[in-house]
């Protein structure tokens, strides 16, 4: 019979092609499940606040998250601290569908991330690169989701870490059986995952972006990069027509090949989050974990 | 009918499955299909939707499908297509879209996230009438609560049926594409009408 692990991958593919939305309370969910998103983050602020507010961001208070996961019918993602396996024992306890280990909030273990094969509910982990993507992937994580840079507003980090990968993993082909156990040696990731990436030329799980996207247009890019679908975090609730804002991007991200439906959903959306400049930032986030 | 004979339409034309590429794991009913030797289109638009004689709805969430089938007329065309004897075939999310709740194309009810959450996703072995033992997965899977009289059960799991036909409508609670299991695809095709 499948793993709990296959069947987080499964559940996984279910939300291919969709977008998931970061949501702070029950009204702002029902907004988004009526949008059209396939899947809601609950969290206590979105990354945007986080960046302004400073100071340690934690996992969401459970009743928070009961609350929205009450509000939807569609599947509830939280997030938990980088290696904090006790707040992810609680969203486990909670029955949320996914958890999100995630360099948005501040990281509690400088060693370790969680070992997410000791879990029953799927994990889903951000990475900057390939050998970052396939060390999660190594510890159970059954999706995974480039880091972008959360709540700038700003795609190129998103760009930035999907290209990365997507080259890295191209890269492979020409790569020596030497190469490929160096490679993995300094990785810290087991050759044999290795290998089965160098021959299916993807990541072995479903890869959606993150961290940045704030317009249809970027979610269409990101689409057109071969992600697998987005996470908008500030970009829907730090925008002057949030419910506007969501429908446009559900739209421009299942017709991102299409541009006369882009270029509709991007007319009349009023002022987008107001974003920020990579090389300003006080927190980079996209390098919190390793 | 064998993987290598290309099942054709009545004027001997290669027949094409339209796979509904709003969201959901449309990419796995496309590789099921292309494994079977059949070719498959992407189904965004009403004008995508005249290309195909048949037509898959994936797994995903129902409620981002049936927005997107409303908004773009998609739901209407698939009605009309299927009343003047188009084949379709549901998992999971497509199943609830065929239900009453939805296009009213199979008379039966279902129960959305009927197990619960991700924790009680799960797979386990059925047997299919005609077929014999396969492992079928559920994810947040919906439960049949009612079947018509018309509606065949070909398989159940714990006395809830997870393979429903009527004619040339199929539906499944579970997801066939996912374990790459070819037997559903290959009763679907078979009960093409041409």
């Amino acid at each position: 019979m499948a793993s709990r692990n296959t069947l987080g991958e499964n559940l996984a593919a279910m939300l291919k092609g969709g977008v998931i939305m970061d949501v702070v309370n029950a009204d702002q969910a029902q907004l988004a499940e009526k949008a059209g998103a396939c899947a809601v983050m609950a969290l206590e602020r979105v990354p945007a606040d986080i960046r302004r507010d400073g100071g340690v961001a934690r996992m969401s208070d459970p009743l928070l998250i009961k609350e929205i996961a009450a509000a939807v019918s569609i599947p509830v993602m939280a997030k938990v601290r980088i290696g904090h396996t006790t707040e992810a024992k609680i969203l486990e306890a909670l029955n949320v569908d996914f958890i999100d280990e995630s360099e948005v909030l501040t990281p509690a273990d400088p060693f370790d991330h969680i070992t997410k094969t000791d879990f029953t509910i799927p994990f889903v982990c951000g990475a900057t690169n390939l050998g970052e993507g396939l060390r999660r992937i190594n510890e159970g994580a059954a999706m995974i989701r480039t880091k972008g840079e959360a709540g700038t507003g700003n795609v190129v980090e998103a760009v930035r870490h999907l290209k990365m990968i997507n080259k890295e993993i191209a890269g492979l082909k020409e790569k020596s059986k030497t190469d490929m156990r160096l490679f993995a040696q300094t990785e810290r990731i087991p050759l044999e995952l290795l290998e089965r990436v160098r021959e299916m030329q993807r990541l072995p799980v479903v890869t959606f972006v993150a961290g940045g996207i704030a317009t249809p247009a970027d979610a269409a890019l990101m689409m057109s990069l071969g992600a697998e679908g987005v996470f908008v975090g500030s970009g829907i609730f730090k925008s002057e027509d949030p419910a506007k804002t969501a429908v446009a991007i559900v739209h421009a991200t299942v017709n991102w090949n299409d541009a006369k439906i882009v270029t509709e959903a991007s007319e009349g959306l009023g002022e987008a989050m107001a974003g920020k400049e990579i090389e300003e930032l006080e927190v980079v986030m996209a390098k919190r974990g390793h | 009918m064998t993987n290598d004979q290309q099942p054709t339409t009545g004027n001997q034309q290669p027949i094409t499955i339209g796979v509904l590429a709003l969201q959901g794991d449309f990419a796995e009913h496309k590789a099921m299909l292309a494994a079977l030797k059949i070719r498959s289109i992407e189904i965004r638009s009403t004008k995508d939707l005249e290309g195909c004689d048949a037509l898959i709805i994936p797994g995903g969430e129902s409620t981002v499908m049936m927005k997107l089938l409303k908004e773009t007329g998609l739901d209407q065309s698939i009605i009309d297509r299927v009343r003047s004897g188009m084949s379709i075939f549901g998992t999971c999310a497509g199943a609830i879209v065929l239900s009453d709740s939805h296009l009213k194309l199979m008379d039966i009810s279902v129960e959305r996230n009927a197990y619960g959450s991700q924790l009680q996703s799960f797979s386990d072995q059925i047997d299919i009438k005609n077929i014999g033992s396969i492992e079928a997965t559920f994810i947040r899977a919906p439960i049949i609560t009612h079947v018509g009289q018309n509606v065949s059960i070909l398989a159940t799991h714990n006395d809830h049926p997870v393979l429903v036909q009527q004619g040339n409508i199929v539906a499944s609670t579970f997801h066939p594409e996912v374990r790459s299991e070819m037997a559903i695809h290959q009763l679907f095709v078979g009960c093409l009408h041409y």
